[in-house]
């Protein structure tokens, strides 16, 4: 069974025909074609697939994508601004917040969820904004210190 | 991971529509999804139809009462009711409960309805399907045989939720709507000592919202044990109530989680009248092992969690006593 889905994608209002199991994270990747949003243990316990949804992460691959009817939803496409990476984006650039690159969208989506609610997070706020975000590279210092270098810089 | 089953997704209004909803063959009500949905990704389910609570009146709303109680809608997120100032101040055992569910991106999702509900836990249940029929199915889904407890003609999967040991010493009520009338119940009632079937909800009943009464002197709290401090299920969940008057106990409730197949209040022998003492948690730690009944059901062994369940209910009883 299929029903039009009418929600907010990176700022853009989407209408499209979507069937009701469907997974917010297909429907982002092959129905939106935002593959930046990664599927990773596909079960709700990597955070990989973080997006927001009207401001607040949200695992895409344990979210039906039906959930997000008439709300904002965010991926690591929309914070970009005409082509230049946001500060969180450049802050994990040039922090080395990024190794293989895998759960580096889900990290930089559920920093920048906390980053909007706190602006002056502490290491200790930062780690537990973090705590369900898996980086199997292991990463985990130049994450940290990543958001540390991007709060408090204009997004 | 397998592809969802093909199910229709409704969005009632009322709660009537909802009651109404769930009545039907095969329907299922969904929440935030974050236990839901990763499990029907394993084949533990095939649901028809599922009802999407989230649109429901008052269905996220935390209120303070009058009285100093709280009247919490079922869909309030755990985020929302760890970071509530009320919350924290008065019932610092809720704010615990729910601060300790899973990562800070399943509790921006997960309800307090939904964590009450959620599915019991197994070693030899929550594995892909694959793995499930290759070991023979159980008796929680599919098969007729319980790997546990061989030969055991009931499953002791356990129920890992973190909140309802909170709520229950909290001597909080559910209210749960239904195509009848909203009935009231104790949060005990809500669940039944049976890992196949441990909520006693009726078809098309569902949690609609939780009563706590005002605080009244209880001070509290909530320890779990768990293998990573971010994410995992308890191996062993506490909740402790108590009430101190001078050097005097004067209330003591305890309920323990991730034991059994059901959230547990532990019948407390009569500890009050008198000063906390090493006797007093000697005597603790024995209801508490009394009642519990761990099985091997996680992956670390049965033989830790029993006596991580006795250790955390008399430490965290011992610093209830001494604060303050």
């Amino acid at each position: 069974m299929k029903s039009i889905l009418a929600l907010t994608v990176n700022g853009r209002r989407r209408e499209d025909l979507v069937p009701d199991n469907m997974l917010l994270i297909d429907y982002l990747r092959e129905v939106a074609g935002l593959t930046g949003t990664k599927q990773g243990c596909d079960g709700g316990e990597c955070g990989a697939c973080t997006v927001l949804v009207d401001d607040r992460p949200r695992l895409a691959c344990s979210t039906l994508a039906h959930q997000a009817a008439g709300k904002r939803v965010e991926t690591v496409e929309g914070l970009s601004r005409s082509g230049r990476m946001s500060a969180l984006q450049q802050a994990f650039h040039e922090k080395l917040g990024t190794q293989c690159g895998f759960c580096t969208p889900g990290m930089i989506m559920a920093a920048e969820a906390l980053l909007r609610k706190n602006p002056d997070p502490d290491r200790d706020e930062i780690r537990a904004a973090l705590a369900g975000n898996l980086c199997r590279c292991t990463g985990y210092v130049k994450i940290v210190e990543s958001v540390e270098a991007a709060k408090g810089v204009a997004p | 991971m397998n592809l969802l089953p093909d199910f229709r997704t409704l969005r009632p209004a009322t709660a009537a529509e909802a009651a109404a909803a769930l009545a039907g063959a095969g329907a299922r009500p969904l929440a935030g999804g974050t236990d839901l949905l990763p499990n029907l990704r394993r084949g533990l389910g095939e649901p028809a139809v599922l009802v999407d609570l989230s649109a429901l009146p008052d269905f996220t709303a935390v209120a303070v009462l009058a009285d100093g109680g709280l009247l919490i809608g079922a869909g309030a997120t755990l985020e929302d009711l760890a970071a509530h100032p009320t919350v924290r101040n008065d019932f610092p055992v809720l704010a615990q409960a729910a601060l300790g569910v899973a990562g800070p991106t399943h509790r921006a999702a997960a309800t307090l309805g939904g964590n009450l509900c959620q599915d019991t836990r197994c070693i030899f249940y929550n594995q892909s399907e694959w793995w499930r029929e290759g070991n023979g199915w159980c008796l929680k889904l599919k098969g007729d045989k319980c790997h546990v407890v061989a030969k055991s003609d009931r499953c002791y999967a356990t129920y890992h939720g973190d909140v309802a040991p909170a709520l229950m010493v909290l001597d909080a009520a559910i209210d749960i709507a239904g195509p009848a009338a909203t009935r009231t119940v104790p949060v005990a009632e809500l669940f039944a000592e049976k890992g196949d079937r441990h909520l006693t909800l009726e078809p098309g009943e569902f949690v609609a919202a939780i009563r706590v009464p005002p605080p009244s002197g209880w001070r509290s709290g909530y320890e779990k044990a768990r293998i990573r401090d971010a994410v995992d299920f308890p191996l062993a969940g506490i909740a402790v109530a108590l009430r101190r008057d001078g050097d005097i106990l004067a209330g003591l409730r305890v309920a323990v989680t991730g034991t059994n197949s059901a959230p547990l209040t532990v019948a407390v022998p009569d500890l009050v009248g008198r000063p906390w003492d090493r006797e007093s948690a000697a005597r603790l730690a024995d209801a508490v092992r009394k009642t519990s009944l761990v099985l091997k059901t996680t992956v670390m062994g049965a033989k830790y969690r029993r006596r991580v369940a006795q250790g955390l209910a008399t430490r965290l009883a011992a610093t209830l006593w001494a604060a303050g």
